[in-house]
């Protein structure tokens, strides 16, 4: 029979992993009445996958969550928060401006709502798929090297 | 000459011109990274700089009718929010870099089908879009760190497309790797800088400093924080002796690289601290002066001749030229330095030549190396027999480098000079005279070995470079042509550029 040397560590991170995704949507929709959000989320969800791409080899991780589709989320996310500010401009006002999100009167306050958590929504899905393109573009990179031949 | 743009544009558009210049290339930079094809994603950068361009013209127009414009982002008022603003010393730099960006990407097409791998074309035409629109947003942005930000967006994406050139050159890799560090160390002392504004001035925008700084002037965190900026700043811009990282950049990065950031980046650097130093901080200041007189004012003098000096003993054609581009940022830098009206527009108006002739030095260059396979100044021998059109702009270029009359290195070398002698600046016009001096011996090495020397059997292989490299190429020379005839429309931007700069950046 083949011994796991890691089975602690299997056990952990498949308890941690889900609390770990779970606390970054936590921090992702808190974003929109305090500081950061998208950014923090971003990361601790990346983190998550990169965790378990740790423990579980970086193969199993790219049937996960796929390196194009990594990179996909990047450009979508990066887009989602430009297109908010365009939408602005194309409601009448100056870009980024969320008072022009959706159509309300002049002490409608509803858009700055809306429009923070769809950028901080683009910020999430911009940093965990920049983050997980790093690990992978590190993490698959094969030594041109050997170290045996040093 | 120039058209209406302005009126063309619909109505509705023309408030939003600030921001229209930098959203259309950043926007589009992620979806050129999602195409499979790579001649859409050149098609999709060329539209977006292309639109870009026209903004850029827009608002100059716009600037020049209405005098400052000024754009909140997310309707947050400055000095609160952040400001887009454009007044005449940033719209003459949004059309240079967005003109030099257009050619550019033409000149593209043809370059990194050899220079680049397949399979990453379309992810170096979107970085290459984001180093665009970083430097445009350098330029436009009335933010002091916001400033910053697009700094790093763009010299992150500059880091890249340096390294891009390692899949030919393996020494392009230790080059951005060279250029990263120092590019990071000059970002860090701008920000720390700012910090240090911040902390004694209480904001983050521009013009809003300005006003508070000469209450707060004489406070050692000042002085420290303009200390960082110059610093900072002087190193993005390769002002000697922190132009280290320049030569390998360009040497080893691909042809068209090397081509946009020799016309743009160190330009957009040296606007930002022409900015910082007379539109935030002001010539009046008198650590500014000591500054002026016994640090920018040495160092241009010893670039403009120590490095023509190293220039004249290259081998390398590329790295000659880089090493020239640094000595012609010691010309720009000594016009600065003389902190008159007069020397900061003679230094804009060589900084926009030298965009135009190093821009075209560079692609004629390339032109050659796509069917020599070498940059080496000996390869180089009668290749004008081959690539006649070619070896002609190079040519015309390369006088109007060295400032032969009838050109637009002479104009603004003219220009130089004057504003020197205005001050009895002497000794500036000798060393700008032994500069140009070395200029022609360098130039003359290269022209000789291009046009007189006789080509051996490799040489005669070399072929005419395609149309496509020699249409940007022809339109940058016939420009220095031009605008050594008549420099009215650059030396009118240049002067409204002193003006609002000397009048502490309100008109």
């Amino acid at each position: 029979m083949k011994t796991d040397h890691h089975v602690i560590l299997r056990v952990t991170a498949k308890f941690l992993i889900p609390i770990i995704t779970l606390y970054a949507f936590y921090v992702q929709f808190h974003g929109d009445y305090s500081p950061g959000g998208g950014f923090q989320a971003g990361v601790i969800f990346a983190v998550g996958i990169i965790l378990y791409a740790l423990i579980f080899g970086v193969v199993e991780a790219l049937r996960l969550v796929p390196a194009t589709f990594a990179r996909t989320l990047a450009l979508f996310g990066f887009l989602l928060y430009g297109s908010v500010g365009v939408w602005a401009m194309l409601n009448g006002g100056l870009f980024l401006d969320y008072d022009f999100v959706i159509p309300e009167g002049p002490d409608g306050h509803w858009g700055q709502h809306i429009g923070i958590i769809v950028i901080e929504l683009g910020v999430l899905f911009a940093v965990a798929g920049s983050m997980l393109t790093i690990f992978y573009a590190f993490a698959g990179r094969a030594p041109e090297i050997d170290d045996e031949d040093w | 000459m120039l058209i209406d743009v302005l009126s063309l544009l619909p109505e509705s558009w023309v408030r939003h011109l600030p921001v229209l210049v930098v959203l259309g290339p950043m926007l589009l930079s992620p979806i050129c990274a999602a195409m499979p094809k790579w001649r859409i994603a050149w098609a999709l950068a060329l539209f977006g700089i292309i639109t870009s361009s026209v903004f850029a013209f827009a608002l100059l127009q716009d600037v020049m009718a209405h005098g400052r414009i000024s754009y909140a982002l997310g309707g947050w008022a400055p000095p609160l929010g952040i400001e887009f603003a454009a007044d005449m010393l940033n719209a003459p730099v949004l059309v240079l870099v967005s003109v030099i960006g257009v050619l550019a990407t033409i000149f593209a097409m043809p370059t990194i089908v050899q220079d680049i791998n397949e399979e990453k074309r379309s992810l170096f035409l979107s970085a290459y879009l984001l180093c665009f629109a970083g430097l445009m947003g350098v330029a436009i942005t009335g933010d002091a760190f916001n400033l910053f930000v697009f700094l790093e967006i763009s010299s992150i994406s500059t880091y890249v497309l340096v390294a891009i050139g390692g899949s030919r050159d393996r020494r392009a890799f230790t080059a951005a790797y060279n250029y990263l560090i120092m590019g990071s160390l000059g970002a860090t002392f701008y920000v720390i800088g700012i910090g240090f504004l911040y902390a004694a001035t209480g904001t983050l925008n521009m013009a809003d400093m300005a006003s508070r700084i000469p209450e707060v002037a004489d406070s050692k965190t000042i002085h420290a924080g303009f200390a960082f900026i110059v610093a900072g700043l002087a190193l993005k811009a390769a002002m000697f002796p922190l132009h280290q990282w320049l030569p390998n950049a360009y040497t080893y990065s691909p042809s068209f690289v090397t081509v946009f950031l020799s016309a743009t980046a160190t330009k957009v650097a040296f606007y930002a601290l022409v900015r910082l130093l007379f539109s935030v901080f002001s010539p009046e200041l008198e650590f500014q002066q000591v500054v002026f007189t016994w640090v920018l004012a040495p160092m241009a003098a010893v670039a403009a001749i120590a490095c023509s000096f190293q220039a004249v003993f290259q081998t390398n054609i590329k790295r000659m030229l880089a090493y020239s581009s640094v000595a012609q940022v010691g010309y720009m830098l000594m016009g600065l330095s003389l902190a008159s009206a007069a020397g900061l527009s003679a230094s804009m108006f060589h900084m926009i030549n030298h965009a135009l002739m190093k821009g075209a030095l560079f692609m004629a260059v390339a032109g050659v190396v796509m069917s020599l396979g070498s940059s080496q100044l000996k390869d180089f021998a009668g290749v004008a027999r081959k690539a006649p059109w070619t070896a002609t702009a190079l040519g015309i270029s390369a006088l109007s480098l060295v400032g032969v009359p009838l050109t637009a290195g002479f104009l603004s070398k003219v220009a130089l000079f004057q504003a020197a002698l205005m001050q009895d600046w002497w000794w500036a016009v000798v060393v700008l005279a032994i500069s140009s001096v070395l200029a022609v011996l360098y130039v003359g090495r290269m022209l000789e070995t291009v046009f007189f020397k006789t080509p051996g059997p490799a040489q005669l292989q070399v072929k005419e470079a395609p149309l496509m490299l020699l249409i940007p190429l022809w339109v940058l020379a016939l420009g220095s042509i031009y605008f050594g005839l008549d420099a009215s429309f650059i030396t009118s931007l240049t002067d409204g550029a002193a003006n609002v700069a000397f009048s502490g950046g309100q008109p």
